[in-house]
């Protein structure tokens, strides 16, 4: 059976969690607990929906890097919300959620309508809410309420010791949310069309700067609810949390098997990415000998391999292009 | 109507009157807008332009601009280089944390000569742009993630060159280097000048600058007309990775010690916005060295003279985020015939 090489790199990132796994669940036997699996799901659960909508904009050949800084914003923003003006979470959760989409659709207003690189549009959008987070606040404030405290507590039993969070939930429903969104919408073939040929897909007819600025707005809401979920789990706001996390979620795309050059790549291989880097550190963590930064110079590693293997894939791609067109 | 056309005719040939030669430099609108700055800085706190003379040191708020701004500028005018082109470069804060550590390391448990320790912490700098341009010229892989690679492991290989401490030294001559002052001008200073003069002389008293905007302007083109367009892509990097370690060696020297989280954080960015408000194009192509000193200026004065004019430092990062939106627009050619159809009708209507 031939396999299409459309799936090459999402077996690939599925082998590597598998044997990542595998050795874990060999050196350590707590690891085979779904006690693991759980804290995995929920310690990971705000970088995959951060990274869903990532993929959204990597797909239509952009980039985002103002994720990390609508994390920390949102946070704040919910803190002031809730122990300033006195919100119910809710309340608070809704007002967030509706600011980060207006906010990546102005970026994404900016990216299509003016035809900027995206990836200076969203440096100045992180550059901005990490700013406005530090007007709001410049102290660790914690979240009272017990609304808070209630969904914290919550956990639904998975045989074995483990549970599930409504973190690790709600990043599941994420998940399976972006999936059908970007294979069985209309939006969703035209992300990927964007991404291929964006020349082409204007030729078709299709609305391209409709579309990228709803990409844009997607991954404003998808990190504002990373932001959220990040809230909720650590029950604080900090103007300096979540540093950084632009990185790690474009790794998570990357290491998912998700092209670079956009219009290739799976929803289900970025949630196996995030999932691959969770596991580096709990192996990590639980090999007492090794250091913090090895989880860097890890995710370094595997970053570089997958981007080889890309390069590899597109090659031969272009390759079969060449050999048709000579014949 | 008749009139109108006139008129705008006239201010077109008024425009024409001045010294065009002048106005069509590249570092004319980035200097005024420093001018600008500095101006309005003074009229708001007017102990921003007074420069005193304390212990044979020059001292006052402008030297502060050009004290802090000179490692930012050394990895600006490095980026501007890369810039050209056509290719970021992402992982210039990881190199600087890198040399810093490479560095701090040896002060702290060898005994070599000191030039022999710049010379290693400098060639892990040129170790780290080769890394890249191989990635970015040979491999072909997009600049942006070849250099995110260095990026996210580069602060690792740096903790793991300092064991994840925070590596302190002591030595007369590299304390002379952070903090020291030669004829009341600071060492740091000199030394980031005599590095960007080097390149400024090599860029455009020889070839180099006009190869590597050919590279940047069109890559297959360049080839064909006989460039080695790989060599020159690889050697900006290098030229790059240079730069950030020397402003590495600069920010370790200053704190005396190697901070393998934080030297250098959120410096791709200044260094990033200081190219483009040196007018630059990120499409590749063109680059000005001198017009980047100028961004790195620019950045530098708001930053300092927020801080001094009262208001809050957290309003540092709002401020320059509307700044750097402000010039994309400016430069984004559709914005500007948007803007000149917005203008249009507004003449119309009156």
């Amino acid at each position: 059976m031939k396999i299409n090489e459309r799936f090459y790199p999402i077996l690939a990132t599925v082998a590597v969690l598998a044997l990542l796994y595998g050795y874990g669940i060999y050196e350590h036997r707590a690891f085979s607990d779904t006690y693991v699996l759980g804290n995995l799901l929920t310690d990971n659960a705000f970088l995959i929906i951060t990274a869903v909508g990532m993929t959204f904009v990597i797909l239509s050949g952009g980039i985002d890097l103002s994720v990390g800084s609508m994390i920390a914003f949102v946070g704040v923003l919910i803190a002031e919300l809730v122990t300033g003006f006195g919100f119910h979470p809710l309340a608070a959760v809704a007002v967030a959620l509706v600011i980060g989409t207006a906010f990546g659709a102005f970026m994404g207003v900016i990216v299509a309508k003016f035809d900027i690189q995206p990836f200076i549009v969203t440096l100045a959008g992180m550059f901005f809410l990490r700013g406005i987070c530090f007007v709001i606040n410049l102290d660790s404030v914690p979240i009272d309420h017990p609304f808070v405290g209630a969904v914290g507590d919550f956990k639904l039993p998975l045989p074995g010791r483990g549970w599930l969070s409504a973190s690790a939930l709600l990043m599941l429903a994420t998940v399976v949310v972006g999936i059908l969104i970007a294979h069985y919408t209309r939006f969703g073939r035209n992300v990927y069309a964007i991404g291929g040929d964006r020349h082409s897909a204007q030729l078709l007819g299709i609305p391209v700067e409709h579309t990228l600025i709803r990409v844009y707005a997607l991954s404003g809401f998808f990190s504002a609810l990373a932001g959220v979920v990040f809230a909720f789990y650590t029950a604080s706001a900090y103007p300096l949390a979540a540093t950084g996390v632009e990185l790690d979620a474009i790794a998570a795309v990357v290491i998912g098997g998700t092209l670079l050059t956009g219009g290739m790549g799976f929803i289900a291989g970025t949630f196996f990415g995030g999932m691959i880097m969770g596991v580096i550190q709990i192996l990590i963590a639980f090999d007492g000998s090794l250091n913090s930064w090895w989880t860097k110079i890890m995710i370094g590693v595997l970053l570089f391999g997958f981007i080889v293997l890309q390069r590899v894939i597109t090659r031969s791609f272009s390759g079969v292009r060449a050999e048709v067109q000579s014949a | 109507m008749t009139s109108l056309h006139t008129q705008s005719e006239a201010s077109v040939q008024h425009r024409q009157g001045l010294p065009r030669a002048l106005m069509q430099r590249q570092w004319f609108a980035p200097l005024g807008a420093l001018l600008l700055i500095i101006l309005c800085m003074g009229v708001v706190s007017p102990d921003f332009l007074s420069i005193r003379v304390v212990d044979g040191h020059l001292y006052g708020s402008l030297i502060d601009v050009v004290h802090r701004g000179s490692s930012a500028a050394l990895v600006a005018v490095g980026m501007a280089i890369v810039i050209g082109t056509r290719g970021i470069d992402l992982s210039v804060g990881s190199v600087i944390a890198i040399s810093g550590a490479v560095m701090a390391v040896l002060i702290s448990e060898t005994e070599l000569p000191p030039w022999l320790i710049i010379l290693a912490a400098v060639g892990s700098g040129v170790l780290c742009g080769l890394w890249n341009g191989v990635l970015v010229a040979y491999l072909e892989i997009q600049p942006i993630i070849s250099t995110l690679i260095l990026m996210v492991a580069g602060r690792g290989i740096a903790q793991m060159i300092t064991g994840g401490q925070i590596v302190t030294f002591h030595g007369e001559f590299f304390e002379a280097i952070g903090s020291g002052y030669l004829l009341g001008i600071p060492w740091r200073v000199l030394i980031a000048a005599a590095v960007i003069l080097a390149l400024w002389l090599t860029m455009r008293k020889t070839a180099l600058g006009l190869f590597i905007e050919a590279v940047g302007g069109n890559a297959r083109a360049s080839r064909l007309a006989g460039i080695d367009s790989r060599g020159i892509t690889l050697l900006a990097y290098v030229i790059s990775g240079v730069c950030s370690a020397v402003a590495g060696i600069i920010i370790a020297a200053d704190i005396r010690g190697a901070d393998a989280n934080n030297a250098g954080l959120w410096l791709e960015l200044d260094a990033i916005l200081a190219v483009v408000l040196g007018g630059a194009a990120l499409m590749g192509g063109r680059f000005y060295l001198g017009a980047t000193v100028i961004g790195v200026l620019i950045i530098q004065s708001l930053t300092t003279g927020i801080l001094l004019s009262g208001l809050p430092s957290q309003y540092t990062l709002v401020v320059k985020a509307g700044v750097v939106l402000l010039v994309l627009l400016m430069q984004a050619p559709e914005f500007r015939r948007s803007m000149a159809a917005v203008l249009r009708r507004r003449q119309h209507e009156d």
